[in-house]
C-alpha cells in the first residue's frame, strides 16, 4: 500500500462539538490502525469564538499537523467564509447548506453542501437536533474517505448509550446514515481511501500520556490548580484516582500545590504536579526548597504564550529561562523536554528515577502543542511496568550503631534518605541551610566551612546526574549542507522539514535536545561538531535555547528560525526558512502564519 | 536533633521529646512555654518519637522543630500547612503537628490557613501569636492592635487586626481553642486533645514577645485572660460569641469541638487500604488494559 497521508480540518464555534467530532474521527482511525496527529487552534471561551481543529491521518507514525488540508468540515457559516481558501486544490469542503445563501466560490475543490434541516427534521428535540450536526458531517466525510459507517455507529453507541440513552443514539445514527448516503450519491470520494492496518491503535492526548506515564512510574500523590493548557493532567488523574489508588487533590493555589507535593514526597510517595508558566512562577520558591531539603519531586510545566497570563490557548517555548532560573541560589535540578506526545509517557519514569536517585526537583517542560495534541499509538509500545529506582531510601530500623545524618557528606553528594515514621532515624529537614545533621547554620551557628561543605555536597549530585543523561540525537546524513537544531516538542515537525529539504535537493540533518539541564559541555560539543550551517529552530522571540546553548557550550548557530505568534510550526515554515537562511542575507527567519483562526 | 535516637525504654516521657539543640529564643519568650507544653502532649500520646512529624514555617516560633525530638520539617515562610497536608495525606498514620507564628500563619500563609480548615485535614495547628514580626525585628503583624507603634507603623497601626479564633470557627476547623503560654498545663491538655481529635485542630496561643512589646506584657495578658466556663463546645454560635470577646473579656480554653464531621483522610476511599506511601505503586497489567480499552 502506498503511503496514506490525508489532512481533515474542522471549523466551528465552541459548543458545536468539534472536540467530540475530532475524538470520534481519531477513534475511527485508531480502529483502522491509522496514525493520527491533531492540533486544535482555539480561543479562551466556553461559548462563542472560533475553533479550528486539524487532524492529520497517515499510514505511518506522524508527529505534526502537516502543511496542507485535503478536507474541511465547516460547522457554521463563519467557518465556511474563513476556511474556504485553506482547502488545497482537488480537496473538498463539507458544510450545511442551511448556513449559506449561495455556494462558496471555489471551482477547484468539491463543494459538498448537506441539507441538514431535511435530514434532521424527524428529531423533535430542537437542542439535540442542533448539537448533532457534527455527527452528520463527520459521516459525510467518512464516506468520502472510504471509512465504514459501522465503526462510527459502534463509537456512538459506546459513548452515548449509557450516558444519554437510546433516543440520543438513534438520532445520531439517523443523521449519520443520511449524511453518509447523501455523500455516496452526490459526491466523489477521494482517490486515497482508508485501508485497515494491523495492529489497531489507541487514541490519546499529550496531557493524558504524561499522566499515564506518571501513574506507571508509581505516582501516589498528584495535586494541581487548574490552568490551561495543563489541566488535562489533572482531569486524567482525577478520573483514574480511585481505580489506581492515587491521592488526587485540587488546591487553593499553585503555592499550595507544590508544597503539598513536597510534603507527600517527604513521607515516601512519588509525587508530582502540573501547571503552566504563571502557576510555575508561583511555585518557584518551593522548587528551591525541595532542592535544599533534598526531597525528590516532579513538576510539569505546559508552556503557553507569555509573558503574564499571555495567550492561554496558544503555544510557545518561552519558559526555558524561567525554569533555568527558577528560585534563588544554586541547586541541583533536572530539566527535560519530551519530544513527542508518546515520549511524554516514557519520560515520566525516567525523570522519577533520576530525582529519586539524586533527591532533587525535576522539571518536565511540555507545551500546548504537545499537551493538547492527540495521537494514535500501538498499545504494545507502552511499558506499564518500567524499572523503578527509588535511590538510597530507608524505611526500616537498621542495626548499626552509627549515628544517622540526613545530610551526610558523601562523594556522590547523595545521602541516604530516611522516611518519617522510620524508627531510629529521627531528624529535621530544613529550608534554611544546615549541617550534615539538619541543624541550621544560618542563625547562631553560622559557619562558613560547614556552608561550603554542604553546598559542595549538594552540587556534586550534578556530576552524577549529567553522566546519566543521554546526549542529543543526531539524525540524517553526516555531510549535509544544513543542520537544524531544536528542542522538545518540535522534533517531529523539524524532522519532516528535513525530509522536505532533502526531497527538494537541499541536504539536511537534525540535532535534537530532550535532556536540557544539566548538560556536559564535552558531550554536547561532540554532537554539535557534526553540524554544518547550523540553524536553531524554536518557538519564542529571543532564542532562549540558542542563548542557553551558547552560555553552556560557547556554540553559536549561523541562523535562527523563530515563531512567537502563538501557532505551532508547520513543516514548510522551517524548510522555507532554512532555504532562505542558506542564502546568507539574514540570520533570522520568522515564518508567516497562513491559517488564522 | 538528628543524632542516633537515644534508646528509650517503654513509652517516651516529655524529657525524651527534648531536642539536642537549645532554643535560640530571647529569655522570657512565651514560646518556651509552648514548646514545653507540646513535649508533654506528645508524651501523653504514648507513641514513639518517630511516629510524630512537627512541621513549621519561618519566624521565631517556627524554629521549634529544631528544638523538639521528633521528625521535623522546617519549611518556607507561610507554607507549613500545605507541606503538612501533603505529608498527612501521604502517610495519615503519622501524627502531624504544625507550629508557627501569626505572621507566618495569618499573613503570608493566610490562604492555606482558610483552605486547610475548610478541608478539615487531620492536623494540629499551633500558632504562637505574639502580635508582631519578631525575627524581622518588630513590624506590625495581622494581629497587631490598632494604634500600636511598631517599626512599620511609627505613627500607630491603622489596620484592624483579624480574629483567628472566630475565623477558624467560621472557616470550618472542627477543634478550635485559645491558650496562653503561661498556662502550661491547660495548654498541654488542649494540645493533647487536639492531637486526639480527628480533623483540623487549631490552637491560637497568646505567646508574648518580650523584646518588641512593653516590659509589662505578661501582666497585660494575665489581667485580660479568662478561662471559658459553662460553655457548650458543640454550639457553634455560642463558640463564635465567646471568640469575639476581646480586651479584659478575652477567653481561653476550648471554644468549639465538632465530633460529627469526617476529616478528609476519613472521607477519601483511596486510603482504605492503608497510608499512600505504603501502598503498592504503579499500574497492573489488568489496570493498564482497562485504561487502553477506553482509548480505542
Amino acid at each position: 500500500m502506498a503511503k496514506y497521508d490525508f489532512v481533515v480540518a474542522v471549523g466551528g464555534a465552541p459548543g458545536q462539538g468539534i472536540e467530540t467530532l475530532g475524538k470520534s474521527l481519531g477513534q475511527i482511525c485508531a480502529r483502522y490502525g491509522l496514525y493520527v496527529y491533531t492540533y486544535s487552534a482555539y480561543q479562551s471561551l466556553i461559548r462563542g469564538g472560533h475553533t479550528f481543529l486539524t487532524i492529520r491521518i497517515s499510514s505511518e507514525p506522524v508527529e505534526n499537523h502537516g502543511d496542507e488540508i485535503d478536507l474541511i468540515i465547516a460547522l457554521d457559516r463563519d467557518s465556511i467564509e474563513k476556511h474556504v481558501p485553506h482547502v488545497k486544490p482537488g480537496g473538498a469542503l463539507i458544510y450545511n447548506i442551511d448556513d449559506v445563501k449561495q455556494e462558496p466560490e471555489r471551482d477547484d475543490i468539491q463543494l459538498c453542501g448537506i441539507p441538514y434541516k431535511k435530514f434532521s427534521s424527524g428529531i423533535e428535540d430542537r437542542k439535540l437536533q442542533k448539537t448533532i450536526l457534527n455527527t452528520c458531517l463527520l459521516a459525510t466525510a467518512m464516506n468520502m474517505v472510504g471509512a465504514d459507517l459501522k465503526v462510527l455507529e459502534e463509537i456512538i453507541i459506546s459513548a452515548l448509550l449509557k450516558r444519554k440513552g437510546q433516543e440520543v443514539v438513534d438520532a445520531n445514527i439517523t443523521v449519520a446514515t443520511a449524511g453518509y448516503e447523501h455523500a455516496a450519491e452526490h459526491f466523489t470520494g477521494f482517490d486515497a481511501q482508508f485501508e485497515k492496518q494491523e495492529p489497531p491503535l489507541a487514541f490519546v492526548d499529550g496531557n493524558s500520556a504524561m499522566a499515564m506515564g506518571g501513574a506507571a512510574a508509581g505516582v501516589k500523590f498528584y495535586c494541581a490548580y487548574p490552568m490551561s493548557p495543563s489541566t488535562g493532567v489533572l482531569h486524567w488523574m482525577a478520573a483514574n484516582a480511585r481505580n489506581l489508588n492515587i491521592m488526587v487533590r485540587q488546591c487553593e493555589d499553585e503555592i499550595s500545590v507544590i508544597n503539598m507535593v513536597i510534603g507527600a514526597a517527604h513521607v515516601g510517595c512519588r509525587a508530582m504536579c502540573a501547571t503552566s508558566g504563571g502557576g510555575f512562577a508561583l511555585m518557584s520558591e518551593a522548587i528551591g526548597s525541595a532542592a535544599m531539603m533534598e526531597i525528590p519531586i516532579v513538576v510539569i510545566n505546559v508552556q503557553r504564550g507569555g509573558p503574564s497570563t499571555g495567550l492561554p490557548t496558544k503555544t510557545e517555548q518561552g519558559d526555558l529561562w524561567q525554569l533555568l532560573g527558577a528560585s534563588q541560589g544554586d541547586f541541583p535540578k533536572i530539566i527535560v523536554a519530551p519530544t513527542s506526545i508518546m515520549d511524554g509517557f516514557h519520560t515520566m519514569p525516567e525523570i522519577f528515577n533520576l530525582v529519586d536517585k539524586f533527591q532533587c526537583p525535576g522539571m518536565v517542560l511540555s507545551d500546548l502543542t504537545l499537551s493538547m495534541g492527540f495521537t494514535t499509538f500501538d498499545p504494545e509500545t507502552l511499558n506499564w511496568q518500567p524499572e523503578i529506582d527509588r535511590g538510597e531510601y530507608i524505611t526500616e530500623l537498621d542495626q548499626t550503631d552509627e549515628e544517622y545524618l540526613r545530610y551526610k557528606i558523601t562523594d556522590s553528594g547523595v545521602s541516604p534518605r530516611a522516611i518519617p515514621g522510620t524508627p531510629g532515624h529521627v531528624h529535621v529537614v530544613a529550608t534554611d541551610d544546615h549541617d550534615e545533621d539538619g541543624g541550621l547554620i544560618s542563625d547562631e551557628f553560622t559557619n562558613p566551612h560547614k556552608r561550603r561543605d554542604i553546598m559542595e555536597k549538594r552540587q556534586r549530585k550534578m556530576e552524577g546526574i549529567v553522566k546519566l543523561l543521554p546526549p542529543p540525537t543526531f539524525e540524517g546524513p553526516e555531510d549535509a549542507e544544513i543542520t537544524l537544531i531544536g528542542w522538545g516538542s518540535t522534533k517531529g515537525v523539524i524532522n519532516e522539514a528535513v525530509q522536505l529539504l532533502n526531497d527538494a535537493g537541499t541536504t539536511a540533518n537534525q540535532i535534537h535536545f530532550k535532556w536540557l539541564y544539566p548538560i556536559d559541555e564535552d558531550t554536547i560539543n561532540a554532537v554539535l561538531e557534526k553540524a554544518t550551517n547550523p540553524i536553531i529552530v524554536e518557538c519564542n522571540y529571543t532564542g532562549q535555547f540558542a542563548r542557553f546553548l551558547r552560555s553552556e557550550t560557547g556554540f553559536k548557530a549561523d541562523g535562527h528560525i523563530r515563531k512567537y505568534d502563538g501557532e505551532p510550526f508547520m513543516p514548510h515554515h522551517i524548510a522555507d526558512g532554512a532555504r532562505e537562511l542558506l542564502k546568507g542575507k539574514t540570520d533570522l527567519y520568522v515564518p508567516y502564519q497562513e491559517i488564522v483562526v | 536533633m538528628a543524632k542516633k535516637e537515644r534508646p528509650i525504654k517503654g513509652a517516651p516521657t516529655a524529657k525524651d521529646f527534648k531536642g539536642d539543640v537549645n532554643p535560640d529564643w530571647c529569655p522570657g519568650c512565651g514560646d518556651f512555654g509552648v514548646l514545653s507544653a507540646l513535649q508533654i502532649a506528645y508524651a501523653k500520646t504514648g507513641n514513639g518519637i518517630h511516629d510524630h512529624l512537627t512541621v513549621s514555617g519561618i519566624g521565631c516560633s517556627s524554629n521549634l522543630p529544631g528544638f523538639i525530638n521528633t521528625y521535623g520539617m522546617h519549611t518556607l515562610h507561610g507554607r507549613s500547612l500545605a507541606v503538612a497536608t501533603g505529608a498527612k495525606l501521604g502517610n495519615h498514620e503519622l501524627n502531624v503537628v504544625v507550629t508557627g507564628g501569626d505572621g507566618d500563619g495569618y499573613g503570608i500563609g493566610g490562604n492555606h490557613f482558610i483552605h486547610t480548615m475548610r478541608k478539615n485535614i487531620d492536623l494540629l495547628y499551633i500558632v504562637m501569636n505574639n502580635e508582631t514580626y519578631g525575627l524581622t525585628v518588630g513590624q506590625a503583624s495581622p494581629t497587631t492592635v490598632v494604634g500600636e507603634r511598631t517599626k512599620s507603623t511609627p505613627f500607630g497601626n491603622i489596620e484592624t487586626p483579624l480574629n483567628p479564633v472566630a475565623m477558624a470557627i467560621v472557616a470550618g476547623a472542627t477543634y478550635v481553642a485559645r491558650g496562653f503560654s503561661s498556662e502550661r498545663s491547660q495548654l498541654a491538655e488542649l494540645m493533647y486533645e487536639g492531637m486526639q481529635h480527628k480533623g483540623f485542630s487549631f490552637i491560637d496561643v497568646i505567646s508574648p514577645c518580650v523584646t518588641w512589646k512593653d516590659d509589662e506584657i505578661y501582666d497585660f495578658w494575665k489581667e485580660r485572660v479568662n478561662s471559658l466556663e459553662n460553655h457548650d463546645t458543640s454550639d457553634k454560635t455560642a463558640a463564635l460569641e465567646q471568640a469575639v470577646k476581646t480586651g479584659h473579656d478575652t477567653q481561653i480554653g476550648l471554644f468549639y469541638h465538632d465530633t460529627t464531621r469526617l476529616s478528609l483522610d476519613q472521607s477519601e476511599p483511596v486510603l482504605e487500604t492503608g497510608p499512600m506511601a505504603q501502598q503498592t505503586a504503579g499500574v497492573t497489567p489488568e489496570q493498564a488494559s482497562a485504561i487502553i480499552q477506553r482509548m480505542m
